[in-house]
């Protein structure tokens, strides 16, 4: 029923809209010249009004939302990331002001006015100069500072940060850390399977004490490397509070190097949200399940992450000890061992 | 050969001239003459039954026409897609009964839309705005009822190649409207069709037939560009009237000749990577694929491939394509500015290095939108700087629009109101790019509510100021009626105002990290912030929408009923179209072709409020026009 009565009420006003622009079309006719000059002059004061209203209303909303922009960074670079944002909101904020207020000011200043001319005025070079060079030079500026901080940030890891591996698939995230062998297991995708979910190699020894807990847990302070890949289509590891975001695909591995500043008991304190938590989402269309695709994340103080680790079994010891899989892995390494033999015997 | 010589040659030899072709050639005396009709064409109007006029048209008007309101019926459902998703992001309660009516009950149980329908719509509405309607509507549209006229021609080099232009597109918009009705639905995996989701059938729902039937349409609209835009560069080229030389030509023959040309260099690979990714869906090439592991399927096949290959792809015709679509906006504002301020246009010629400019440098760009790929980081670094660039003859631009009015005696007219809108929009959409453009402050932006406030003002809402911009002022040289001025102010306001309420907030949204393309919010603590502040969107994304029912509206009962257009000149301008008859016929001038002696722009020069382009220089004039 209230359908109906929007859309009826919708019609109404709609036909009230056309039938007063056809009666003022035939008033201006009559009136001429004057009615297009107090077109003018209206249309110029609505300008006026407009520029002032949109920069009021801009100023209003941008204090009201405040609170909600860039959340907190939790990472050392997302500092520097801020700052840049930061700087370069007030060098456009400066330009945007400048160039609104102008034309409004202009858009009611000169309307039109009987038996005036425009003013001839078809070039200026000196000018024109001006505003090429204000705006290289700013330009510059803002290029140098973002490329200073550009290479930090995608700068190579040092040795001994710690590595994760981040694979995304539809519809949620794999995590894999190193095991107390400091060493991630090889993976292939060829041995990719429901158990298997990332096609550890446990032929490797490496891979067999690998770990593939349910959330990520980073120690606060301690660099990381994350290795980002992808078992299907495109997906993309984002993690706001830490102003990570990095394209996760198939049969193209990507890293991502930060460090964590602030734990998430820290983070609930500065956020007066006691419930707070970080989270990770996906940032690249994945599918139906796309905007579900969420691993929660939690950054620990030294002790918290190794009583965390302590209670962490290995996925091989979880999932593959004692089933058939892992006697299928048996004859796999048989299998690779016999190969290996026979190409060294057919090289000799 | 000067071009004041291929003038003339074309004018001895009409036969032997390679530019003109078999339908039509322009005699000695620049009249038009058709091969099975070799009196004045004056008569032929009357001759032509109604499939010739109103259909297979060869002229140049007519085929304007077409685009244009094909144009207008793909944004009404491009734009009433939006409603649709904007429907689930602002009141996801609301049980929309009419989805399941209109597609099936299985894309929206209930009333409530799946995610898989809200992915077709996003993509749906994103390829129909950007191609079908800002790139065919605006550019086919003025491209074709503009250039021979601004130029003075008797039609285009090749009327028959400009009448397919207008099919394939037609062609292509049919397998897209059909795609909406095959089991599996149109295509669902955005826009940009990265692979491998668009590459896997099994990947998802949009990924089936909709996607196969996507590809088949793009190829036809690639073929129909690539045939209007060598005739528009051909035309501009070698058929204007005595005396128009380049630096002569209006701002708005330069932009449509610039984005002729983009559109000719970047298209081309956009159809190579349509035909790979068909290969890769249908044959099982492995162009972008790799190392892929689909549940419920196992590994795939395809081994050896590159996603990112894909994506360099698309985004070599992607961004130039933005260019495409905001350069005839560039074009109809500055010549509307221009007019209706009653001055010249400030730095003609910095307008037109500033368009060489930005088309140069839109070749080098665009890998900014690949910075989070894992990119390497030098190449960014190259694109970051190259990038940062364009904002400099965008910035000359926007300073010269605002000198335009500066001191102007402005005659608002809704052409004009939309002009001066186009420029605060550009202005608040290409500032956002600054942020965008440099690649640390893009990994915190890319692929949130951010860049989709950006690119809908700057170059979405903005061209489609520049398209209003352009019909409100060419709409009596089209059907030799005027528009409703007063429903034209309505309109605008509405767009305007509402415009900045549906993408501004979007901006705070994207600073605080929310994702676009996201079905729903909810999952997210971060995200969920933003329920009043979506429902606001929606609200004023609906009222936005009906304000161009006004416009359509308003077009459809002008082309009848509005009022009649009396005087050649109404807006008393400078360029040559205004020299046509009020209704002209195929062939545009009754007489001889006016020859040209002055620049477009002199508005206010010597006491005099205009002198037309076909007035000769007085002795010891000065101009600004080479």
């Amino acid at each position: 029923m209230t359908t109906y009565l929007v859309i009826a009420a919708l019609l109404l006003i709609g036909i009230l809209v056309v039938q007063i622009s056809k009666a003022n079309e035939y008033i201006n006719i009559l009136r001429g010249d004057d009615a297009e000059l107090d077109t003018d002059k209206i249309n110029g004061v609505l300008w006026y009004i407009f520029t002032v209203v949109f920069l009021v209303g801009i100023v209003w909303s941008t204090y009201h939302y405040l609170p909600l922009f860039l959340p907190v960074s939790a990472s050392e670079h997302g500092h520097w990331i801020d700052s840049m944002f930061n700087i370069t909101l007030i060098l456009t904020g400066i330009v945007f002001v400048l160039t609104q207020v102008a034309l409004g000011y202009f858009a009611w200043k000169y309307h039109g006015k009987k038996g005036k001319l425009g003013f001839y005025y078809p070039e200026n070079n000196k000018l024109e100069m001006i505003w090429t060079i204000v705006p290289a030079i700013a330009l510059t500026i803002l290029v140098v500072v973002g490329l200073y901080y550009w290479f930090r940030i995608t700068g190579p890891a040092s040795d001994n940060a710690r590595v994760v591996e981040i694979t995304g698939k539809q519809f949620n995230w794999l995590v894999r850390y190193e095991g107390p062998d400091g060493k991630l297991g090889t993976n292939n995708w060829k041995l990719i399977d429901e158990t298997n979910s990332v096609g550890i190699d446990f032929t490797d020894s490496t891979g067999l004490d690998d770990l593939m807990p349910s959330d990520l847990h980073f120690e606060v302070n301690k660099e990381y490397l994350i290795k980002i890949g992808a078992r299907d289509v495109i997906h993309n590891v984002g993690l706001n509070h830490f102003r990570i975001k990095m394209d996760a695909m198939p049969g193209l591995p990507t890293h991502f190097k930060f460090t964590p500043t602030i734990t998430t008991d820290e983070m609930r304190k500065i956020t007066g949200n006691p419930a707070f938590d970080y989270e990770m989402c996906c940032d690249y269309l994945c599918g139906k399940g796309h905007s579900a695709m969420k691993m929660m994340v939690y950054v620990d103080t030294k002790t918290q992450h190794e009583a965390w680790l302590k209670t962490q079994k290995s996925f091989f010891e979880l999932a593959i000890k004692g089933t058939d899989e892992e006697k299928k892995i048996g004859s796999l390494a048989k299998m690779e061992g016999d190969e290996k033999k026979k190409s060294e015997h057919s090289n000799h | 050969m000067s071009e004041k010589d291929i003038h003339h040659e074309h004018h001895e030899h009409p036969k032997g001239a390679t530019i003109t072709d078999h339908v039509h050639y322009q005699d000695t005396e620049g009249v038009i003459r058709f091969e099975e009709d070799h009196g004045h064409h004056d008569s032929d109007r009357n001759k032509k039954n109604f499939i010739h006029t109103y259909i297979f048209s060869t002229d140049h008007k007519m085929i304007g026409k077409q685009f244009l309101i094909t144009g207008i019926f793909w944004a009404i459902i491009g734009g009433g897609l939006s409603n649709i998703f904007r429907m689930q992001l602002g009141f996801p309660d609301v049980p929309l009964h009419f989805i399941g009516a209109i597609f099936g009950d299985k894309w929206a149980p209930n009333g409530v839309m799946t995610p898989d329908f809200y992915n077709m719509l996003i993509t749906m509405h994103g390829t129909i705005l950007v191609f079908f309607v800002l790139t065919a509507g605006l550019s086919g549209t003025f491209a074709n009822l503009l250039i021979p006229l601004q130029i003075g021609a008797r039609d285009m080099a090749s009327p028959v190649l400009n009448m397919l232009s207008y099919w394939f597109f037609f062609l292509a918009g049919l397998v897209m409207f059909i795609s909406f009705f095959v089991p599996s639905g149109a295509a669902g995996v955005s826009w940009v069709f990265y692979p491998p989701l668009s590459a896997i059938r099994e990947a998802s729902v949009g990924s089936e037939t909709g996607a196969d039937l996507w590809l088949v349409s793009m190829s036809f609209f690639i073929v129909s560009s690539l045939l209007g835009g060598l005739n528009y560069i051909t035309t501009i080229l070698n058929l204007r009237a005595k005396g128009m030389s380049m630096a002569k030509l209006p701002l708005t023959i330069w932009a449509l000749l610039i984005t002729a040309i983009l559109g000719l260099l970047s298209f081309p690979v956009l159809l190579g990577a349509a035909i790979l990714l068909m290969f890769d869906r249908s044959m099982g090439t492995s162009f972008y694929l790799d190392k892929i592991y689909m549940s419920g399927i196992g590994a795939m096949p395809h081994e050896g491939g590159n996603p990112i290959l894909y994506q360099h792809l698309f985004w070599f015709l992607g961004h130039p394509e933005v260019y495409i679509v905001i350069l005839p906006a560039f074009g109809i504002v500055s010549e509307v500015l221009a007019v209706n301020s009653r001055k010249p246009i400030f730095g003609y010629r910095a307008m037109i290095l500033s368009m060489l400019a930005i088309a140069a440098l839109a070749f080098f760009v665009w890998a900014h939108h690949m910075f989070v790929t894992g990119l390497n980081p030098f190449v960014g670094s190259v694109f970051v700087f190259l990038t940062l660039l364009i904002a400099i003859p965008s910035a000359i631009k926007v300073f010269n629009w605002i000198t335009t009015m500066w001191r102007a005696n402005i005659r608002y007219t809704p052409a004009m109101m939309f002009s001066v809108g186009f420029v605060s929009l550009f202005i608040s959409g290409g500032l956002t790019g600054i942020f965008l453009g440099n690649s640390a402050i893009d990994i915190q932006l890319h692929d949130t509510y951010f860049i989709v406030a950006h690119f809908h003002i700057v170059m979405g809402v903005a061209a489609f100021f520049g398209m209003f911009a352009g019909v409100y002022h060419w709409f009596p040289k089209m059907f030799g009626r005027f528009m409703n001025r007063t429903m034209g102010f309505i309109h605008f306001w509405i767009t305007f105002v509402g415009s900045y309420c549906i993408f501004w907030p979007m901006h705070y949204q994207g600073m605080a990290g929310v994702p676009r393309r996201y079905y729903s919010h909810g999952a997210f603590e971060s995200f969920n912030k933003f329920g009043a502040l979506s429902e606001f969107i929606t609200i004023a994304a609906i009222v936005v929408f009906l304000a161009q029912l006004l416009f359509v509206f308003n077009y459809l009962y002008s082309m009848y009923r509005g009022k009649k257009m009396t005087e050649l000149n109404p807006w008393k301008a400078n360029t040559i179209e205004w020299t046509t008859p009020i209704n002209p016929g195929h062939g545009n001038w009754d007489g001889p072709i006016p020859t040209v002696h002055r620049g477009p722009y002199d508005y206010g020069k010597d006491g005099e409020d205009f002198i037309p382009q076909t007035v000769p220089m007085r002795p010891g004039e000065t101009t600004h026009h080479g």
